[in-house]
């Protein structure tokens, strides 16, 4: 198995692997936030009309509003003023063929281990690679217009599609959600757009691929996924950043509509900078996800592996107002070092018959923090509605620390709500037993976490659990002690 | 091929082992047998390398070497193999998954070429004839589900597939119908060379109808009280541990 050694020599390296910057001219905005500001990203975007009012309705709403404060996160003072909210490849036109692709940007991706060489040929993934916030390179386009789905970048569906986007757009996150909701609406970039019509069942998993990599420059991601009538897509996200000091801010804001009987998965794996062993440095991750299952019968599933950034405010979460229909959250989230995360999900059952469930795995070392926090919202006519909620937590050691907050609110009579929590140390009889077997100990607490994730890794689609495992495994090196 | 002199072991303050001695050669095997709490497991899992047992005096040479300068996992590549008491269960983890990656880590340790799936599986499904085991067993997880006796072949159908040079057997018989007795007896005996040595760890003496002793050696107390051929166990078997009680307490 080449691949075990590779795993061993990552777990030599104890610096963050991804932590390279590419030297691309970059087209930046000068910091600072304004109602000029946002003005001048949506002329450089050359975006139709509403999206300006969209934009400042949501900026001046922002500017009324306070970060939240209830998560069991420290969140250290962010300065809005001194951030630079655009910030594009000078690189245009956009390219007919690869070959035409600045040859530095390809060694990133090298460097990623996702050439979009290779991912041409790769079993149907179709990359819609987001460096910077604008679209540099899509492909499978054409296999995909076929079939009548869209999946492009935002700006594209903007120019292409403005009334699909229109009639979409802030329905399952509207404007003034929270916070940091209304900043991403304020100020966003560029994103992915993907509608699957009626009846159509995406023949490959879309996945995006997203970048980091100007200094300074908060990022601002807005993904919309439509599913129409009868439809399924699978789309996967996932994330590497350059090693930076001074702290990143983001900020998405992903949307699903799914309408009757269409069923969404959404996969993530998230490998932003957590800043070093000492808490210095790291990506701040306020994230707002979330799914409308508004057909009856659909179903929306979100999977996720977090092990990245030094913050994380996430909570995927599905509205079920279509009757009988279904949402899912399965999560991993591993925290290490000084990283802090608080994540969870809601899901709100407004249709009859409605079903969730919620398995979150928390895997803690160092002096990390990690928090589930949860609701679950069963309304008046939501009658014979199910949750299942499970909630894990693993401790690698002492010093780390794992919270659950669950919130459980029934509001009829017929349904049902279950909720189990466990909190466990790793077993050092379990170390024990695959060193006599011959495995070091970092490879068995890759083993041992892997096995105890394994229920969140099989949600993925095959590709992106292989990448999971072995990130589970990299980012505890030398967490067991 | 194992040397033990004058070993001293503590476990969390208290004196277990005191002053044992025991020199183990190529193709032989040997019987630990005791009352409880002599300190028999201490021995098997301080020759494993498990870290709460602390060795306060003394030294082990394997094949020539210090065996405290080995790390568990190392010894275990260089041919130690324990037979755990009470296999332990990892969730989620696929047998086939870890025995594969335990046994390319021996492969590797050896610079042999790691074996690719396919090469494993077959692998695996010889060795698994020789224990009884059913194979559907390995596609769950480590030990999770499995009954007692189902653990203890587990334990033989591992030291098979990684075919040490120096067995452990700590109580493996613990727990074990007659069958299942014969059948683990009978996958020790198969892998047995002119190479290979076999600790015995047992209470009792049944086991060693069926995995015959070349050594029987009594622990008491922390010390080996007394060391014959194969018909001590006899004797003891007949006689019961409180002849070596009344014995040492003379």
């Amino acid at each position: 198995m080449a691949e075990q050694d590779k795993i061993l020599h990552d777990l030599t390296q104890s610096d963050y692997k991804y932590g390279f910057i590419t030297d691309i001219e970059t087209d930046i905005i000068d910091i600072g936030l304004n109602e000029a500001v946002v003005k001048t990203i949506w002329e450089k975007k050359n975006e139709p009309d509403f999206m300006l009012d969209f934009r400042l309705d949501a900026f001046r709403k922002w500017q009324k509003m306070k970060i939240p404060d209830w998560a069991y996160l420290k969140i250290p003072p962010i300065d809005f003023q001194s951030i630079s909210y655009y910030a594009a490849p000078v690189q245009k036109p956009k390219y007919a063929s690869i070959d035409e692709v600045d040859p530095e940007l390809i060694e990133t991706f090298n460097k990623l281990g996702i050439p979009l060489e290779e991912q041409k040929h790769l079993a149907g993934v179709a990359v819609d690679v987001v460096m910077d916030s604008v679209s540099v390179k899509t492909t499978f386009k054409e296999v995909l217009a076929e079939k009548g789905i869209i999946f492009c970048s935002f700006s594209d569906a903007l120019q292409e599609h403005p009334n699909l986007v229109r009639k979409y757009f802030g329905q399952a996150v509207p404007v003034a959600d929270n916070f940091f909701a209304a900043l991403n609406s304020a100020v966003f970039s560029d994103g992915s757009f993907c509608y699957i019509p009626k009846g159509v069942r995406c023949p490959m998993e879309l996945s995006t691929y997203f970048r980091i990599n100007a200094a300074n420059t908060g990022q601002f991601e807005r993904t919309l996924i439509v599913a129409d009538d009868d439809s399924y897509v699978s789309y996967l996200e996932g994330c590497t950043a350059p090693m930076r000091d001074e702290n990143q801010l983001h900020a998405a804001v992903v949307e699903i509509i799914a309408h009757d009987r269409a069923e969404v998965k959404y996969s993530t794996v998230q490998n932003w900078y957590p800043g070093d062993k000492n808490g210095i440095g790291g990506i701040y991750n306020f994230v707002t996800k979330r799914g409308v299952c508004r057909g009856v019968s659909s179903k929306i599933s979100w999977t996720q592996v977090e092990t990245g950034s030094a913050i994380t405010w996430k909570y995927p979460s599905c509205i079920l107002l279509g009757d009988n229909s279904v949402g899912e959250f399965n999560s991993v989230a591993v925290t290490n070092h000084h990283q802090q995360a608080d994540t969870g999900s809601k899901m709100i059952h407004i249709g009859k018959n409605t079903k969730s469930r919620i398995v979150s795995k928390g895997i803690s070392a160092g002096r990390s923090d990690n928090s589930y926090r949860g609701l679950v919202k069963i309304m008046p006519g939501a009658t014979n509605s199910r949750n299942f909620s499970q909630c894990d937590s693993l401790l690698l050691n002492d010093t780390c620390g794992a919270h659950t907050f669950p919130y459980i609110e029934v509001g009829n009579k017929s349904s049902v709500v279950e909720h189990e929590a466990t909190t466990s140390k790793i077993g050092e009889d379990q170390i024990f037993y695959c060193n006599q077997r011959g495995i070091d100990t970092e490879t068995a607490v890759g083993i041992i976490i892997n096995g105890y994730a394994r229920e969140v890794l099989n949600k993925l689609p095959m590709e992106f659990a292989v990448e999971a495992q072995k990130l589970l495994q990299i980012s505890l090196e030398g967490s067991v002690g | 091929m194992l040397t033990i002199k004058n070993l001293y072991v503590s476990v969390e303050g208290q004196e277990i082992l005191k002053g044992i001695n025991l020199e183990i050669k190529p193709g032989e095997i040997h019987a630990i047998m005791g009352p409880n709490g002599s300190g028999k497991s201490t021995l098997a899992n301080v020759l494993a390398g498990r870290h709460e047992y602390e060795v306060t005096a003394g030294e082990i040479t394997y094949n020539g070497e210090d065996l405290f300068e080995k790390s568990p996992e190392d010894r275990a590549r260089e041919g130690i193999f324990l037979s755990f008491q009470y296999p332990v269960e990892i969730p989620g983890v696929p047998m086939v998954n870890f025995l594969k990656t335990a046994v390319n880590e021996h492969r590797k340790h050896r610079g042999e070429k790691e074996l690719t799936a396919g090469e494993f599986l077959k692998l695996m499904r010889e060795k698994m004839d020789m224990v009884d085991l059913h194979p559907q067993l390995t596609n769950r997880s480590v030990n999770e589900g499995f009954s007692g006796g189902e653990k203890k072949k587990n334990e033989i159908f591992q030291m098979a597939l990684l075919e040490p040079k120096l067995a452990i057997l700590d109580e493996t018989d613990s727990g074990l119908d007659i069958d299942a007795l014969k059948t683990v007896a009978h996958g020790v005996n198969a892998l047995k060379s002119p190479e290979t040595s076999t600790i015995v760890v047992t209470h009792y003496q049944r086991l060693l109808d069926y995995i015959v002793p070349d050594y029987v050696h009594i622990l008491y107390n922390g010390k080996i009280v007394k060391t014959a051929g194969k018909e001590l166990a006899f004797e003891l078997e007949e006689k019961g541990y409180d002849w070596i009680k009344k014995e040492n307490e003379k």
